[in-house]
C-alpha cells in the first residue's frame, strides 16, 4: 500500500523584479518552472529516494510533501488525504503528525536559545501532549544520552546535532518523514553513523522514508526505489539496482559514470557535456537534449513522455537504444 | 635526485588561545614533485585547509607557523618577508579555493585579472598579455573565449567560473597549485569536468598539486599519492591505490569502510564511532585511539609516521595488515 | 565556543543560578574583563544608577520639601560655609538655598526614569513592529516600513516638541506637571522606535529562513508563537546593543528637550531642568548651579554611550 501519492505535481515561483521595476523598465513577469509534472508513489516502510543536480526540484517537492510550500497544480496525497484541500481540519492535523522532516543544516535546523529538552519536545508540546521524560527517551534511542536533554545544542557536533534533529523528527511518532540531504553536511564517518541510524529507526518504528540527495551512493545504499529528477521532471524511476546496473535514461547513465569512485583510482573518462541550462528558460522538447549523446531532432522539439516499463518508468525517445547498449556493456553501475 | 616542487618538513601551525595553544597542524611532513598530484585528505577540522593555508603564507592572525620548514623548489619560503611571499606566491604558486566567488575581483572583467597577473609575472607586451589571457581561457574550455574576455565573473555559471579560476591560477605558470576543495561547491556533473581539467592541464604543464579535499572518490580519480590526516597529524602517506585499497591506518580503514559505495551490498555502513576531538581536547598519545577498535595500551603514546610493510607510511603502532 | 553560544549566555532569561558564573566565565565575560573602557563605564553606570535610585536614603536634603529649605542658604558657594547660616554644602546651592548635589541625585532620577521609560517603550513597539514586517512580509512589511521611512525624515527632537506640544494643549493645566513626564517618555520614545524595527526586521529576515524555524512551521505553530518562542530570543542580541545605544540618546534628548523648557517641570526637575536654571547663573558668577548637573549629565551619556559601543563590537565582531 502506498503512503504517499503524488500526481501531476507542480509548483511555479514567481521570480520577477518588484513591479516597480517591472512598470519602469518595461519588464515582463518571469516565472521559474521548479517542479513539472511530477507523479510517484512511496510504498509504506520504504525508502523512496529522489535524486538530481542543483535546479532539480528535489528539495522543492520535498517541501510540498511535508506541506511547507503549496503546489501550483497537482495533489499529494498521504494516507489518501490531500492536506491543501481537505477540509475537515480534524484529519488535517491527524495527517500532519504523520509526517516529519530531517533538514541538511544541523546548525541552522535547532534553535539555538532553546535547551535540548524543549526542541524535541516541541512536535508534542505545541499540541498539547505530555512530554515527560519524552526527550531523555528519545535522546536515548537516537543514541544519545537522556543526560543531555539539558544542553544547548552548540554543546554538540554536527553528527550529534543530526542525531538530535533525528530525536525531533520522531517525538510526534510519525509514519513519513522526509529528509533533505540528511547527510551532506556531515563527515563520511559522521555520514555512516546517521545513516546507519536512519535504517535502524526505520525497522524499529515502521517508518517510510522520501530520501532527498545528490549523492548516488548515499541514495544506492538506502533506496528501495529511485526517482531521478532533471529540470524540475521525473525522467527515470527505477529499482537501485536496476538503476545502477543499467541506467535507461541517459542523463542517468552521465551522473552514474560522472560520480567519483572510491576504487576508480586514476580513472580517466570523458567528462560530460554542458552544464544545468537555466530553468527560467529551459530548453525546448527533451531538456536534457543539449547535452545528450544521442539526441536527435524528434528530441529538440518533443518532450517524451514518462513511460512504464516492467516495473520502471523512464522518459526518453532513446530509451530502446540506451537499454540495447546496457546489454553490451554490463556492469556499468559497479560503483 | 630532483628536488621536489614543495618540501614540507615538520611543519607545525600554533593558534593561541585563552584556553591555551592550539595546534591545528602538528608536524606535517610530505613532498610534492614536478607533475605529482598529491591529494590532502581529513574531515573537516583535521587541519587540511590550515596546511594548505601555511604553504602559501595565508594563516589568519593570531594563527602562525610555530615549527618546521617549507621549501619551494629548494628554496625556503616560511621565512620570507611578506612581501618577497606575495611575489612568490604569485609566479609560483597558484590557487584555486571552493568558492570561486572569493578569489575573482567582481569588479574587473575576467580578461582584465588575467592580462593583469600575466604582465606582473611574465616578461611580456601588454598584446601578448592578451593573446595569452584569450588562449588560458580557451585552454579550459570557455567557450567563445575571445568574446568574453569583457565579461564579469557574475556573468559566469559556477562551473564556469572555476575555470576562469583555473586560468588565472595557471596564467603565470606556476610550479605548485594549491586546490583547496575545487569541486565541493560543484554538481557531480561539473565536479567532473573540473578534476578532469585539473588533472589534465597539470599533467601538459608540469605544476605539482596539492589536491586539498574531504572526497574519497575525487582523491581517487584524480591524486598519485594521499596524505590522510586526523586532527591535524599526517597518519597515512602513500601512493592512492596503496593506501586507498589497503589501508594501514585504522582511521583510513575506517574511512573507507563508511563510504557508501565501497560497502556495496551491504545493509550497514561500517562506522567510526564517536567523532574528531575538539583542537583543544585532543587525547594523549594516538589522537585517535578513543575511536580506534584496535586501541592497546602502547596507544598512550604518541606514534611516528613510519614506514610500513606495504610501501606507504603510516603513524600507528599496530597498522593492519603488518606481523604483529 | 560559537558566536551563538556567547549570545545564549548573555541575553537570555536567567533560570539557573549558575548563570552569571557562566556569563563571567565565556567569552563574552572574558573579552569584558579585558576590556578597560568597558570596565570603566559600567562602573560609571552602576555607579549612577545606584546613586539616582537611592537618592532619598543618600541626599543629604530633601530638595522638594520647602519645609528644610532655608532662603538664606542661597547661592551658598560649593564646601564654603554660608555668609549667614553658617551651613556649608559639598557642591553648593542654588538661588532657593537647594543642595546642588541633592538636586542632581534626585534629577538624575527623572532623567534615568524617562530614559528607561521611552527606551522600553521605543523598543517594545520597534521590536513588536520589525518582527511583523519580517515575519509577514507582502504589504504589512511595506506599510510598517514606509511609515518608519516618513518616521525618519524628521528630526528625534522635532518629532518629541510636536507630539509634547500637542499633548500641552489637550491636557488641562492642573496636571501639566504630571502629565509632563509621560508626554516626555512618549515623545522619545515614539521618535526612536523606528531603529529598533529595522534591525529586527532585517534579522527577521535572515532567521526566518533558518531551518529551525521551518521546522517549527511544520510542527503546525501558529505565526505568533514562532515570532514570540523561535525568532525572538535569536535578534536580541542587536537590540540590546541599540537599547543601550538609544539609552544614551535618549537621556540627552530628554536633556534637550527639558533645557528648551518643554521637558520636565521645575517642581520635578531632570538634570536637563536643572541646566536650564542654572545656564541663567553663569555670569552672575554662581558656575557651580550650572557646571555640576551639566558634568553629571556628561559622564552619564558618555558611559552609556561607550558601553553600548563595546557591547556592539563584543556581540557582532563583524560590525568592527
Amino acid at each position: 500500500m502506498s503512503i504517499v501519492t503524488v500526481r501531476g505535481l507542480t509548483r511555479v515561483f514567481d521570480v520577477s523584479k518588484p513591479w516597480l521595476n517591472r512598470a519602469i523598465e518595461r519588464l515582463p513577469k518571469r516565472k521559474l518552472t521548479a517542479v513539472s509534472d511530477v507523479s510517484f508513489e512511496i510504498e509504506e516502510r520504504s525508502i523512496y529516494a529522489l535524486v538530481g543536480e542543483s535546479g532539480s526540484g528535489k528539495s522543492t517537492i520535498g517541501k510540498m510533501v511535508v506541506g511547507l510550500l503549496k503546489p501550483s497544480g497537482g495533489e499529494i496525497k498521504i494516507e489518501g488525504v490531500d492536506l491543501f484541500r481537505e477540509a475537515d481540519g480534524d484529519t488535517v492535523k491527524r495527517i500532519r503528525s504523520d509526517i516529519q522532516m530531517i533538514f541538511q543544516d544541523p546548525f541552522a535546523s535547532l534553535n539555538p536559545r532553546w535547551r535540548v529538552r524543549d526542541i524535541i519536545a516541541e512536535p508534542v508540546a505545541a499540541h498539547g501532549g505530555d512530554v515527560k521524560g519524552l526527550a531523555e527517551k528519545l535522546l536515548e534511542q537516537v543514541g544519545l544520552s537522556a543526560a543531555d536533554a539539558g544542553k544547548f545544542p552548540h554543546e554538540f557536533s554536527g553528527g550529534q546535532r543530526q542525531r538530535i534533529c533525528v530525536a525531533r523528527a520522531l517525538a510526534s511518532e510519525p509514519k513519513l518523514i522526509v529528509c533533505d540531504e540528511p547527510t551532506s553536511a556531515l563527515d563520511v564517518s559522521v555520514q555512516a553513523q546517521v545513516l546507519n541510524l536512519m535504517s535502524d529507526l526505520k525497522d524499529s518504528f515502521g517508518l517510510t522514508y522520501l530520501l532527498i540527495s545528490h549523492d548516488l551512493t548515499v541514495v544506492q545504499h538506502m533506496a528501495d526505489r529511485i526517482g531521478v529528477l532533471y529540470l524540475g521532471r521525473l525522467v527515470e524511476e527505477a529499482a537501485p539496482d536496476d538503476l545502477f546496473s543499467a541506467p535507461l535514461h541517459p542523463y542517468t547513465r552521465m551522473l552514474l559514470e560522472a560520480a567519483p569512485k572510491i576504487d576508480g583510482f586514476g580513472r580517466d573518462i570523458e567528462p560530460p557535456q554542458g552544464e544545468i541550462p537555466d530553468p527560467i528558460n529551459p530548453p525546448t522538447g527533451c531538456a536534457y537534449h543539449p547535452r545528450c549523446p544521442l539526441a536527435t531532432d524528434q528530441c529538440k522539439s518533443e518532450r517524451p513522455a514518462l513511460s512504464a516499463d516492467g516495473g520502471r518508468r523512464v522518459a526518453c525517445f532513446r530509451a530502446g537504444d540506451m537499454f540495447q547498449s546496457n546489454i553490451r556493456r554490463p556492469g556499468l553501475g559497479g560503483m | 635526485m630532483t628536488i621536489p616542487v614543495l618540501s614540507v618538513r615538520g611543519l607545525v601551525v600554533e593558534i593561541p588561545t585563552r584556553h591555551g595553544v592550539m595546534r591545528p597542524v602538528d608536524g606535517m611532513t610530505f613532498d610534492i614533485k614536478a607533475g605529482e598530484i598529491l591529494g590532502l585528505v581529513g574531515e573537516s577540522g583535521a587541519g587540511k585547509s590550515m596546511t594548505g593555508n601555511a604553504v602559501i603564507g595565508l594563516l589568519d592572525p593570531p594563527a602562525r607557523i610555530a615549527e618546521g620548514e617549507i621549501y619551494l623548489n629548494g628554496d625556503r619560503i616560511d621565512r620570507l618577508r611578506l612581501a618577497d611571499l606575495r611575489k612568490r606566491r604569485g609566479k609560483d604558486i597558484g590557487m584555486v579555493f571552493q568558492d570561486p566567488l572569493t578569489s575573482l575581483n567582481p569588479l574587473l572583467p575576467i580578461g582584465d585579472q588575467l592580462t593583469e597577473t600575466i604582465l606582473e609575472h611574465l616578461p611580456v607586451s601588454m598584446s601578448e598579455a592578451k593573446t595569452r589571457a584569450v588562449a588560458a581561457l580557451e585552454e579550459v574550455g570557455i567557450p567563445a573565449a575571445a568574446e568574453r574576455i569583457g565579461a564579469y565573473p557574475h556573468e559566469f555559471s559556477g562551473g564556469m567560473r572555476q575555470r576562469v579560476v583555473i586560468a588565472l591560477a595557471l596564467s603565470a605558470e606556476p610550479s605548485l597549485i594549491i586546490a583547496d576543495e575545487p569541486t565541493t561547491a560543484l554538481d557531480v556533473s561539473v565536479q567532473a569536468q573540473i578534476t578532469a581539467l585539473l588533472k589534465r592541464l597539470c599533467r601538459e604543464r608540469g605544476a605539482g598539486v596539492m589536491l586539498v579535499t574531504h572526497d574519497m572518490g575525487v582523491i581517487a580519480e584524480t591524486a598519485d599519492r594521499v596524505a590522510v590526516m586526523y586532527a591535524g597529524q599526517l597518519v597515512e602517506l602513500g601512493f592512492v591505490r596503496q593506501v586507498l585499497s589497503e589501508p594501514c591506518h585504522p582511521y583510513t580503514d575506517g574511512l573507507m569502510g563508511s563510504t557508501p559505495q565501497a560497502s556495496k551490498g551491504q545493509t550497514r555502513l561500517r562506522q567510526i564511532p564517536g567523532s574528531m576531538p575538539r583542537l583543544g581536547n585532543l587525547p594523549p598519545g594516538c589522537a585517535f585511539s578513543p575511536r580506534c577498535s584496535y586501541v592497546q595500551d602502547k596507544c598512550r603514546q604518541k606514534p611516528e609516521l613510519r614506514l610500513n610493510s606495504c610501501d606507504s607510511r603510516t603513524a600507528c603502532w599496530f597498522p593492519i595488515g603488518a606481523p604483529a | 565556543m560559537t558566536d551563538s553560544a556567547r549570545q545564549t549566555q548573555v541575553t537570555a532569561p536567567s533560570s539557573e543560578p549558575s548563570r552569571l558564573k557562566t556569563v563571567w566565565e565565556s567569552d563574552f565575560g572574558y573579552a569584558f574583563r579585558r576590556s578597560p573602557v568597558a570596565l570603566v563605564s559600567c562602573l560609571v553606570v552602576l555607579f549612577l544608577v545606584l546613586s539616582a535610585v537611592m537618592a532619598p536614603w543618600i541626599a543629604p536634603h530633601d530638595p522638594f520639601n520647602p519645609v528644610t529649605l532655608n532662603l538664606m542658604n542661597g547661592f551658598t558657594p560649593p564646601s564654603t560655609p554660608n555668609a549667614f547660616t553658617g551651613d556649608s554644602f559639598w557642591l553648593g546651592t542654588d538661588d532657593q538655598g537647594r543642595d546642588v548635589f541633592s538636586t542632581i541625585l534626585f534629577g538624575m532620577r527623572i532623567s534615568l526614569f524617562v530614559g528607561f521609560s521611552a527606551v522600553l517603550f521605543a523598543m517594545i513597539l520597534g521590536v513588536t513592529l520589525g518582527l511583523i514586517a519580517g515575519y509577514a512580509g507582502g504589504w504589512i512589511e511595506t506599510l510598517i516600513m514606509r511609515v518608519a521611512d516618513v518616521q525618519l525624515t524628521f528630526p528625534a527632537i522635532l518629532v518629541a516638541m510636536l507630539i509634547f506640544g500637542i499633548a500641552k494643549g489637550f491636557t488641562p493645566v492642573e496636571y501639566r506637571d504630571q502629565m509632563a513626564i509621560w508626554v516626555l517618555i512618549l515623545a522619545i520614545g515614539l521618535s526612536d522606535w523606528v531603529q529598533f524595527a529595522r534591525v529586527v526586521r532585517g534579522a527577521t529576515l535572515v532567521e526566518k529562513n533558518k531551518e529551525y524555524v521551518q521546522a517549527a512551521r511544520l510542527i503546525g505553530r501558529s505565526g505568533g508563537a514562532i515570532m514570540l518562542r523561535h525568532i525572538l530570543p535569536n535578534v536580541l542580541s542587536p537590540v540590546l546593543v541599540i537599547a543601550t545605544i538609544s539609552l544614551a540618546l535618549a537621556i540627552i534628548a530628554e536633556a534637550t528637550l527639558s533645557f528648551l523648557g518643554v521637558g520636565a517641570p521645575p517642581t520635578q526637575p531632570s538634570l536637563g531642568t536643572l541646566i536650564r536654571i542654572g545656564q541663567g547663573f553663569l555670569f552672575s558668577g554662581e558656575w557651580w548651579i550650572l557646571l555640576f548637573p551639566s558634568v553629571t549629565l556628561l559622564s552619564l551619556a558618555l558611559s552609556v554611550n561607550l558601553l553600548g559601543d563595546w557591547l556592539r563590537d563584543a556581540l557582532n565582531p563583524r560590525l568592527r
